[in-house]
């Protein structure tokens, strides 16, 4: 596998080095067939993935986009969305952190971001910042060695072609839903991870090391499988405001558990949530889904979402497996003109199966933010648990929290608990600390951060660090 | 002079509640303000703390020569202001540890100092929380989240004893303690006795007093001191209740 990472890493070189028609590399804005097809040739993809694509579309085609959701935005013209643009070459990327916005730079310091990734965030040249290609060839070799295989997806649809056409789409099918199926159709970028039988993957896995060269992409696909006793930690996203000039994002991510394995998933998440006035910033309509598909298996989501002007996703949990576990962790703060409606669904299927839910949300400034959550105990799910606990915090009163829980539950063994609070940010803890002499905003940050604590305390550790300081930043002026 | 508060008068919400207050507070002095419920002791306090509550609506407050009234919360407790509060509020999920550090940095932090070094915060901290008989997991708990009335008016001396205020405040400080509890608190307010440093002590009762004698007692009726004393004043309302005080006044 080394070499063939190698001649990944030798291929880009060559191709990069042979395109000097930008214009053929990029789509004109618009959405049918043979754009899919662009795609899947671009991609140098197989037959077959062709077809799936198209099947998706077709699906697509025939789904109107969901409006139960507590979000207000215009309809999206899809056939004004280009769907394939190359990554930018390193010439036209910035050469030097001095050619980049200083106020993003202001950001990176305020959050710590070590220098050498503040360049790769801010998509100056790879090359000219550091030896990006030593650093992940430490890294894969000793993934390679455990076993693991981690890489782009279109390079596992090229190289691993039985594993993904096993799994893709086996959790969450093309039709899922309209955002699904868009996706399903025309993705171009995102991770695939195996890790087989036995093994724990030595080391947390990161979209940072992965998309090293490449711009992030608007539609995303990861798709992560964990044999029987295996184990993975994949942390996705950066605290850091990432550039981005797409404002649709409908990523689509699969995670698979066999017997025994645990994979956790983390997320932070701070793509740009447009100016004051909400113009500009991303909408992110996402769909993440696990399944705990042996007995004993587990899946952990924990987030931190900051950014987007419009969040749609519900990360969840299909527990198939008897005695499975489903975990979901998540802080979302907005303010501005942010909204947000997230939460996420437990699906009890299996005998034991258990599952929580721990969400607390952050409002400031005009910002709306909802919590959306399913839990379904089906008929077979005997002894199953779910505990839920839902928190809103306010701060400033122009601001909304929404809670909208669901409980179907199909089985009277079953024991679901749930509990929410809605409090706004105390005049007297804001007081108390003050008179102590911390700032007003540092005493924000100090509790707001308390009340996420449940959900830092999940997050790996530098994320943890990192998203507390990301707190500070996101929420800075709410107050006063 | 460390403290003058000139003829200040209060409102809060649309009622007045000190009418003309006037006190001077020296270095190195105990000052007591004793009176009956609802005479506008702890207003006085929280005034000067910067509670927004209130409303100056005549009258000043100097501090070492500063205006009070014209800074903000966090900077009057920068000066050297420290209110210790009658019902300290609780903090979920914020570490008592962290909260004191982050008071302590700010502190440094204006006197253009650098951040405590954690070692000497945690021999700091370990040194003040014996003296305050509290146990070290303390210091872990979230902030006054789960205390007893005692474990929260020890956690607010704590505060006092590492943050080394010019002026410590204390609102009732003795309410809600047993005697063994009360002793220990005001075992810590000795120990902030000294000569660059002034206390002010509100209090309903005498008891405490007998454990902290003050250099000045005075008597809050009605929105204004309407007598002033030595220690021996408070022993005297203790035996006497303030009637006597309001009879006097009323004269």
């Amino acid at each position: 596998m080394a070499t063939q990472e190698m001649e990944q890493l030798v291929r880009r070189d060559y191709k990069e080095g042979f395109v000097t028609d930008i214009e053929s590399d990029t789509v004109p804005p618009g959405l049918d067939e043979s754009v899919i097809a662009f795609i899947s040739n671009k991609k140098g993809e197989p037959e077959w993935m062709l077809e799936w694509r198209l099947k998706a579309y077709q699906q697509w085609l025939k789904m109107t986009p969901p409006s139960w959701a507590h979000l207000d935005y215009p309809p999206i013209d899809y056939q004004a969305i280009s769907y394939y643009s190359a990554p930018k070459r390193d010439e036209d990327r910035p050469q030097s952190l001095d050619e980049v916005d200083p106020k993003l730079l202001e950001t990176y310091e305020k959050l710590g971001i070590p220098l050498h990734e503040r360049a790769a965030l801010a998509g100056v040249a790879v090359d000219a910042v550091f030896d990006s290609v030593s650093v992940t060839t430490t890294f894969k070799e000793k993934l390679h060695e455990a076993g693991v295989i981690f890489c782009a997806i279109s390079e596992a649809i090229r190289d691993y072609p039985e594993l993904v056409k096993q799994y893709l789409g086996s959790v969450v099918p093309q039709g899922d839903n309209y955002f699904a199926a868009l996706n399903s159709a025309v993705f171009t970028d995102g991770s695939f991870v195996f890790v087989p039988e036995g093994v724990t993957c030595p080391m947390e896995l990161s979209t940072y090391f992965r998309i090293n060269a490449a711009n992030t992409g608007q539609f995303e696909r990861t798709l992560i499988i964990c044999e029987s006793r295996a184990q993975v930690s994949y942390l996705e996203g950066c605290t850091a405001p990432m550039r981005d000039e797409n404002q649709l994002h409908a990523a689509v991510v699969e995670l698979v558990a066999l017997e025994d394995a645990y994979i956790k998933y983390s997320t932070v998440q701070n793509w740009y949530p447009g100016d004051e006035n909400g113009k500009g910033g991303i909408y992110n309509f996402v769909t993440k889904r696990g399944d705990c598909r042996g007995d004993r298996s587990r899946i952990s989501w924990t987030q931190v979402e900051t950014g987007s002007a419009i969040t749609w996703k519900y990360p969840s949990c299909v527990l198939r497996g008897r005695n499975s576990i489903g975990e979901f962790y998540s802080v979302a703060v907005t303010n501005g003109r942010q909204q947000a409606d997230t939460g996420t669904k437990m699906i009890h299927i299996g005998e034991g199966t258990r599952s929580s839910i721990i969400s607390k949300g952050i409002s400031a400034g005009r910002s709306n933010q909802s919590y959306r959550g399913l839990v379904k105990i089906g008929p077979r799910a005997k002894g199953a648990r779910n505990f839920t606990q839902c928190d809103s915090l306010l701060i400033g009163d122009q601001c909304g929290a929404h809670t909208f829980p669901y409980q179907e539950i199909g089985n009277s063994t079953a024991t679901v608990e749930h509990e929410a609070t809605t409090s706004k940010i105390g005049e007297d803890q804001l007081f108390y600390c003050k008179s102590r002499g911390i700032s007003e905003e540092d005493a924000v940050s100090m509790i707001v951060n308390g009340f996420c604590k449940d959900v830092f305390q999940e997050l790996p550790m530098e994320f943890a660090v990192e998203a507390e300081a990301l707190l500070s930043v996101t929420l800075e002026g709410s107050v006063g | 002079m460390m403290l003058e508060v000139k003829d200040l008068h209060v409102t809060v919400e649309g009622n007045e509640i000190l009418k003309g207050l006037t006190l001077t507070i020296n270095a190195g002095e105990i000052h007591a303000i004793m009176g009956p419920n609802g005479a506008g002791k702890s207003t006085l306090s929280a005034v000067i703390a910067g509670n927004e509550g209130y409303e100056v609506t005549a009258g000043s407050i100097t501090f070492e020569g500063q205006d009070v009234l014209d800074m903000e919360v966090e900077e009057r407790a920068l000066a050297g202001m420290l209110l210790g509060f009658q019902y300290p509020v609780e903090i979920p999920g914020v570490k008592n540890i962290y909260l004191l550090k982050a008071a302590l940095n700010a502190q440094r932090a204006a006197r253009g100092e650098a951040e405590i070094p954690a070692p000497e915060f945690m021999k700091l901290i370990k040194q003040k929380i014996a003296e305050m008989k509290m146990d070290p997991s303390f210091l872990q708990r979230s902030v006054n989240e789960g205390f007893s009335g005692g474990e929260k008016k020890r956690n607010e001396i704590l505060q006092m004893l590492v943050l080394q205020p010019k002026l410590a405040m204390l609102d009732e400080i003795d309410s809600g303690l047993d005697i063994d509890a009360m002793k220990v608190v005001a075992d810590g307010v000795n120990s902030l006795r000294a000569e660059d440093r002034a206390i002010l002590l509100v209090t309903h009762y005498q008891r405490l007093l007998d454990y902290i004698v003050p250099d000045r007692v005075h008597v809050l009726v009605d929105g204004r001191i309407a007598k002033s004393g030595d220690a021996e004043l408070a022993r005297e309302l203790e035996s006497r209740g303030y009637d006597w005080v309001l009879e006097e006044t009323a004269a």
